[in-house]
């Protein structure tokens, strides 16, 4: 296996100024009994205050593995970070002890999580987990942050919020708790939030209000907004700027028009040909063939390359960089003027 | 026509809400499901869509008799299966399997993802004999697109995407007669998702199989759909052929529906008319009278306050749009649907 050594191109840096935060390198694997299942291989992103940064990518790319370093959350044995930066605010999280990030976190930086039911705690009801972040940051009374409580689960749109603050998870349904949630992300205003599929569970009328609520409030406190999704439609509509990955790495980069209007690497291409269509009713589902790479033995040159119809040799042994196709966006793939075209 | 293999009649489950913590006093009840009636027939895929907190789950949950009914009944070959236990309720369940809502609190974390997926065949050993199972958990694996070689790692060890397809592989591993699937490809990336689609309609052609199929997103439930229902707080608004909700939806809670989905052609959207409705959702608990949906209707006269619309035929509709919808001014919009 030949590597290139890999220019960190990353275009969307710097364009105004420092970004908010900026992910460098970052490499992630899990020591596992079966192997090291390098999860995170060498990702380059960032977000400006103000800005949506969409994270796309195939299931088990290492999406939340990157925001779960970048929150400092890992499953650390058997999950560790072992090469990268991640700069927020200036600094390098990764150089900061555990008590520093502990306060950044919730303060400074939240995460809505994927799976809302297992991030709620099962045996406290949902008001006191609420009103739990305003008593420990802010040191409120009881009363006050029961108040507060209510008015996030008011602002997230749960009906009854006055009723229902004293029952338990179990009690809501899905898309219900990951507005809790969402609320409870929000609570401190933070710098930076990290949603982590917020709206799957979402239906589309409440998936629009969400969205558009934290749009709002995204511009109203000028919060740097990571969101990672399956939606392409939720990504049209939020993002400013997408970032597609594939087996730990970015393989795509563009501002969100350009990227839906012409692809520039195989892999994005077959995402989105894989969005179902109206008019292919009845017809099966373009998917892309092959299974996911196994992270156990990452296949070299291009990691696409045994499902990718564009392949040649050369995907096969070299790696491909990060090229700039514009100034404003980027594309890991050798053949990604033919993609572009084609 | 294809027979009915599950009829629900007039089903309801209320959740009590209770207040005090020693001496727990009712004070009124989560209507979930409140009085919904439909047929699912043999070897078609009845699509269930409605807003979040409308009881979808709940419904899904009342049918495989997780959660009691509070009254009504759900006929499985024209047996009541909604008071069933024990044996004859195990006898039915193999028949009928749950894919879940939730990844990750569905899956038993200490258990390996081979014995989850066997799991199914410790209770039911006729279908497959101890010395074949770990050889029918593997092609399971196989079937839903995961590395077989995964076969003795945990749930945490998976991203979301891995976990729901570990669900559906569960769901599978009895060859049920009705898969009843709780937005089982919501944590998938399109492609992945439309292997599982792929995958789900293949096996239906294969086995004849009846899918309930709860989703939020329009365009998957169009695609994989015969039948499409829209429910809103408990109850069902309208039920009729995928073209004749998507294109010919008369009930204004449809309508909305149908034009606030998100289209992922950036150029497609501009020039689209959102309906955006007002007002919050109702609780559960406290639901309007009449109409439920007339607080945020455009079209609420009078009547709907006074009148429960029923889900039936609306006399003045013909054509595609004469369908069962519970509206008292059920007409046709033109919506952008889901393109
Ligand atoms: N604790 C762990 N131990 C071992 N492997 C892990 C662990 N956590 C994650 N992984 C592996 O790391 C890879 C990346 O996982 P990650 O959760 O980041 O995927 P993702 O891109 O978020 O996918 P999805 O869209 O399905 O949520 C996966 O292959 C997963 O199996
Ligand atoms: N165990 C319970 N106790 C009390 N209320 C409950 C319980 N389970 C569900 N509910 C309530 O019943 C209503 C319907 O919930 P359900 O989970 O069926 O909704 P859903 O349509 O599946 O929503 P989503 O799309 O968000 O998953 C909600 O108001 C919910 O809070
Ligand atoms: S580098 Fe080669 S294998 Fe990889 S995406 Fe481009 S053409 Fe396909
Ligand atoms: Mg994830
Ligand atoms: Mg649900």
């Amino acid at each position: 296996m030949t590597t290139t050594t890999e220019k960190s191109v990353n275009p969307q840096a710097g364009k105004a100024g420092t970004p908010l935060l900026e992910v460098r390198d970052l490499h992630v694997e899990f020591r596992t009994r079966d192997g090291v299942a390098k999860a995170v291989n060498g990702v380059n992103y960032s977000v400006s205050a103000g800005e949506t940064l969409a994270v796309l990518g195939e299931s088990g790319s290492g999406k939340s593995v990157t925001a779960q370093a970048i929150m400092g959350i890992l499953d650390s044995p058997p999950g560790f970070v072992t090469q990268g930066q991640i700069n927020f605010q200036g600094r390098d999280l990764l150089k900061l002890s555990e008590k520093e990030r502990r306060r950044i976190r919730g303060a400074k930086m939240a995460m809505i999580f994927q799976d809302a039911l297992s991030s709620l705690n099962p045996v406290l009801t949902v008001g006191y987990q609420l009103g739990e972040m305003f008593r420990v940051h802010q040191g409120m009374s009881r009363k006050d942050a029961k108040a507060k409580a209510i008015e996030l689960m008011d602002r997230v749109r749960i009906p009854a919020a006055r009723e229902r603050v004293n029952d338990y998870p179990h009690q809501f349904s899905g898309g219900m708790r990951q507005r809790i949630m969402i609320a409870m992300a929000l609570a401190l205003e933070p710098d930076l939030i990290i949603a982590d599929e917020p709206t799957t569970a979402l239906d589309v009328t409440v998936q629009a209000q969400v969205m558009d609520l934290l749009a709002e409030l995204q511009r109203e406190y000028h919060m740097g907004l990571i969101l990672i999704t399956h939606d392409l439609g939720v990504v049209a509509d939020v993002a400013d700027k997408i970032a597609v990955m594939y087996a730990g790495r970015i393989v795509e980069t563009a501002p969100v028009h350009e990227l839906y209007k012409q692809p520039a690497h195989p892999y994005t291409r077959g995402l989105l040909d894989s969005i179902p269509r109206l008019d292919q009713k009845g017809q099966e589902l373009y998917a892309i063939k092959g299974l996911p790479p196994n992270l156990l033995r990452i296949p070299s040159g291009c990691a696409f390359n045994p499902r990718c119809p564009m392949a040649q040799d050369v995907c096969r042994t070299d790696i491909p960089v990060l090229h700039p196709v514009t100034d404003s966006r980027g594309s890991a793939c050798h053949f990604w003027k033919e993609t572009l075209d084609g | 026509m294809a027979e009915p293999i599950l009829e629900v009649r007039d089903l309801v489950k209320h959740f009590p809400l209770t207040q005090g913590v020693l001496l727990k006093k009712q004070i009124g009840a989560v209507k979930a499901v409140d009085g919904v009636s439909f047929d699912l027939l043999r070897g078609e895929t009845l699509g269930i869509v409605g807003e979040s907190g409308c009881g979808k789950s709940t419904l899904a949950k009342v049918l495989m008799n997780l959660e009691r009914a509070t009254s009504g009944q759900v006929l499985y070959k024209g047996e009541d299966i909604s008071r069933l236990s024990g044996r004859a309720l195990k006898a039915v369940r193999r028949n009928i399997q749950m894919v879940f809502q939730d990844p990750y609190t569905s899956l038993n974390p200490r258990m390996t993802v081979g014995d989850i997926i066997g799991e199914p065949f410790e209770i039911h050993p006729e279908v497959a004999p101890k010395g074949d199972r770990r050889r029918a958990v593997q092609d399971l694996l196989d079937v839903v697109g995961l590395n077989p070689e995964y076969i003795n790692r945990y749930p945490h060890q998976f991203s979301g995407g891995q976990r729901q397809r570990i669900g559906i592989a569960r769901g599978l591993a009895l060859r049920p007669e009705v898969i009843i699937a709780d937005e089982p490809v919501s944590a998938l990336d399109v492609s992945v998702q439309a292997q599982v689609v792929n995958l789900l309609e293949k096996l239906q052609d294969e086995f004849e199989l009846s899918y309930m199929f709860i989703a939020h997103d329009l365009s998957i439930v169009r695609h994989i759909s015969d039948r499409v229902g829209v429910m809103y707080l408990g109850k069902m608004v309208e039920i009729g052929t995928d073209t004749q909700i998507y294109d010919h939806p008369t009930h204004p809670y449809t309508q909305a529906l149908l034009s606030a989905v998100p289209v992922p052609d950036p150029e497609a959207r501009e020039g689209r008319e959102r309906i955006i409705l007002q007002g919050d959702v109702p609780s559960p608990a406290n639901p309007p009278s009449g109409c439920r949906f007339r607080t945020r209707c455009w079209k609420a006269q009078e009547k709907c306050a006074q009148e429960v619309p029923l889900l039936a035929v609306p006399q003045v509709l013909s054509g595609p749009a004469a369908h069962d919808s519970a509206c008292h001014f059920a007409e046709e919009k033109d919506v952008v649907g889901a393109a």
